[in-house]
């Protein structure tokens, strides 16, 4: 059986809403804790996870997802722990991802990576900092072990790199809505409508059939509803983290948090 | 051998690989959102370079502007001392004070090109980010220089310097608060500005077109020691040396003499104090393969490829990566990277003041402690160092580094009477 996150995308396309897919890096607060977080996540209504793969040099976030990546780090995260945490969730039934950059990937071996995510009944990869011309290596070992390969579009994505990068994924492709990076902000971006169009414009002309998920800057259900609205996922990340970082040690609160914005991203997602 | 334009023996290869046996260095692992305008870069830049307008317009800032072609001096009483004539390429001597002014005027130009209001950059000694000023200054140019704010304290005259060209400094406090966390910084203001932005990399690493661009902004400086040293001594030099961070430095003295085999080309990487300890920034000698700053090259990382801390006192060699191509230097064996502690560095620095007359840098007195090692090897070798860049901006770390603030303290022994 394969635990690829397009079935997550099936069940809500056939319930006529968008899936919501939720981010938070592994080890933050703690190993347990981030396992913890995640399960109420889905608990709450996220049909996807994204585990974060904590980074030294994380190029992408804004300020809420490195504080909780440092934290994780100088808490002592290890990539093992990572694959844990993405058992644990897996085993939810849940398609759980992971997120990260390039090199601790490199670093543990593309082809182990591949081997032990898919063992752990990981769904896939995302890869921020890698894109499909530079990602031979990852291509060729997702797919020897049935892994999807989620890449990322820009509104800076010229029709001919979103054809060469829609064709290489697998399970759903990451519009990144604004030119920017991660972290929640005040208004959806008017880059984001536009940007879907043409990804499925492009899908649809090489006969593909490739969901389109909007991330970046979505903190709340109007927003979610909003993005649901054009397209097939919402996909949330540091609004995710920052009810954890601003409950600190009461990780009652926290958690209480983290499940009032999931039901609320949740019911988002069905009014869209 | 070619010379090392894209395309030739030492790359890079059309797709910013430079290739050694099985490895390839450098690429571009970068965020999607960027792809385009490094596409766009590559392009203008290429177009750039056979534009004989350009090439003018670049030679003339150079000469008239930055006071390039630097001088080749030699160091006779320093070659005395170290029992080998010892030439110096004064880049030091340059509008700005460092090597750096030649990638940035080149950079700077490539953004008018491409009608771009705004330059950023990251510095970590803070001569990119003067030199990024500067041109952004005489250009009529909007600039913003992220610094980590460990180097924004150590270098403190330089952003000074920086604030009267009117430039925004911004100090970086994530990570290491070094240079590696400057260029995060950079790079996350240039995914959310890239229209109208130009980011002015400082050195010859991160994504392709970057270490083969500023290589080729900087190779002035081989290729002219080359035809100097040739003009003014008859034969080229036994080795050539240069201090190396991410090796914009390094690579523009080396470019010339790639293909000249009997020459030895020799790298020096911030050993900090000693890399049998955790602090240093020797990334050739002590890192491995991995990707840092959208390039493969040799990284400073632990099991799990979390880039490790890298420590120096020059701000500009603090840096845990390397540019790619002197990662297949070192694998081709072709050039020879050695770790230079920070007592050695300040030793060095010491002695030129006392036996030339020149205060360099804490990133050129790398280059200058290694050279003179490798004179004591190599006696009666004729050796040119890239003297990179002067030290005032070093004064205040000279300062504490030698108890300069009190009136009895002699830094280091005074070797030979007067002239
Ligand atoms: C004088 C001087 N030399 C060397 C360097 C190191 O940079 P690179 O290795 O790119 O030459 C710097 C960096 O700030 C510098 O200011």
């Amino acid at each position: 059986m394969t635990a690829s996150s397009t079935a997550a995308f099936a069940t809500a396309r056939a319930e006529g809403r968008a899936a919501l897919v939720g981010y938070l890096p592994a080890g933050f607060p703690d190993v347990p804790g981030s396992i913890e977080a995640m399960k109420t996540m889905v608990d709450a209504g996220c049909d996807v996870i994204e585990i974060g793969l904590p980074y030294s040099d994380p190029v992408m976030d804004g300020p809420t997802i490195q504080a909780a990546a440092q934290q994780a780090l100088e808490g002592g995260v290890r990539t093992q722990d990572v694959l844990r945490a993405v058992e644990a969730v897996a085993a939810t039934g849940t398609p759980t991802l992971i997120m990260t950059y390039w090199n601790p990937v490199e670093r543990y071996g593309v082809e182990r990576f591949a081997r032990d995510l898919a063992n752990a009944g990981g769904a896939g990869l995302i890869t921020p900092d890698l894109t499909p011309d530079s990602g031979g290596a990852w291509i060729a070992a997702a797919d020897a072990h049935d892994l999807d390969k989620v890449f990322l579009v820009a509104p800076s994505s010229t029709d001919a790199r979103l054809e060469m990068t829609t064709r290489a994924c697998r399970g759903f492709v990451y519009a990144t809505a604004v030119m920017g990076v991660t972290g929640a902000r005040a208004s959806t971006s008017d880059l984001a409508g536009p940007l879907v169009a043409r990804t499925k414009a492009t899908v649809a002309g090489w006969g593909g059939d490739l969901p389109v998920g909007v991330g970046l800057g979505v903190s709340n259900g109007d927003q979610a509803a909003e993005v649901a609205g054009y397209a097939d996922a919402v996909i949330v990340g540091s609004a995710f983290v920052r009810p954890l970082l601003d409950a600190g040690s009461d990780r009652a609160a926290g958690l209480a948090a983290l499940r009032a914005l999931t039901e609320d991203l949740a019911r988002g997602v069905r009014a869209g | 051998m070619s010379t090392g334009t894209p395309g030739g023996f030492w790359g890079p290869d059309e797709t910013g690989h430079f290739v050694s046996g099985d490895v390839q260095w450098g690429g571009r692992f970068m965020p999607e959102a960027l792809i385009a305008e490094l596409d766009e870069l590559t392009a203008v830049w290429t177009d750039a370079m056979a534009d004989p307008e350009f090439l003018d317009e670049f030679a003339r800032l150079l000469r008239e502007y930055a006071g390039v072609p630097s001088l080749l001096y030699e160091a006779t009483r320093l070659s005395e001392h170290a029992g080998a004539r010892i030439l110096l390429k004064r880049e030091d001597l340059n509008h700005t004070g460092a090597h750096k002014i030649r990638n940035v005027l080149g950079q700077a130009l490539l953004a008018k090109r491409m009608g771009k209001t705004r330059l950023i950059a990251e510095t970590g000694a803070g001569q990119h980010g003067v030199a990024t000023a500067t041109a952004a200054a005489y250009l009529g140019l909007e600039c913003a220089v992220y610094m980590g704010k460990v180097d924004t304290e150590r270098q403190a005259l330089n952003v000074a310097r920086m604030n009267l060209l009117g430039a925004e400094v911004i100090a970086v406090d994530s990570g290491s608060m070094t240079l590696k966390d400057a260029i995060n910084e950079a790079i996350r203001d240039w995914v959310a500005s890239v229209e109208h932005t130009a980011y002015c990399f400082g050195t010859a690493a991160g994504p392709h077109p970057f270490p083969a661009m500023v290589r080729d902004f900087c190779r002035g400086i081989g290729d002219e020691a080359r035809v100097q040293v040739l003009e003014q001594f008859g034969a080229l030099p036994d080795i050539v040396t240069a201090c190396v961070g991410g090796g914009s430095n390094a690579i523009g003295m080396f470019t010339a003499f790639l293909d000249d085999a009997d020459v030895r080309i020799v790298g020096f990487e911030a050993g900090g104090d000693g890399v049998e300890t955790p602090r240093h920034a020797a990334t050739i000698h002590a890192g491995e393969v991995g990707v840092l700053h959208g390039a493969r090259t040799y990284v400073l990382q632990d099991e799990d490829g979390q880039t490790i801390e890298s420590h120096s006192i020059s701000a500009g060699l603090d840096y845990p990566g390397v540019g790619p191509q002197h990662s297949q230097l070192a694998h081709l064996g072709r050039a020879d990277y050695q770790p230079v502690t920070d007592a050695e560095a300040m030793d060095a620095l010491a002695l030129l003041a006392r036996t030339e007359g020149i205060i360099c840098a804490i990133e050129s007195a790398h280059a200058v402690a290694g050279s003179l090692r490798l004179a004591a090897e190599n006696p009666g070798a004729t050796i040119l160092i890239n003297l990179s860049g002067r030290g005032d901006k070093d004064m205040g770390t000279a300062i504490e580094w030698f108890g300069l603030a009190s009136s009895d303290v002699d830094p280091g022994e005074t070797p030979g009477g007067a002239r």
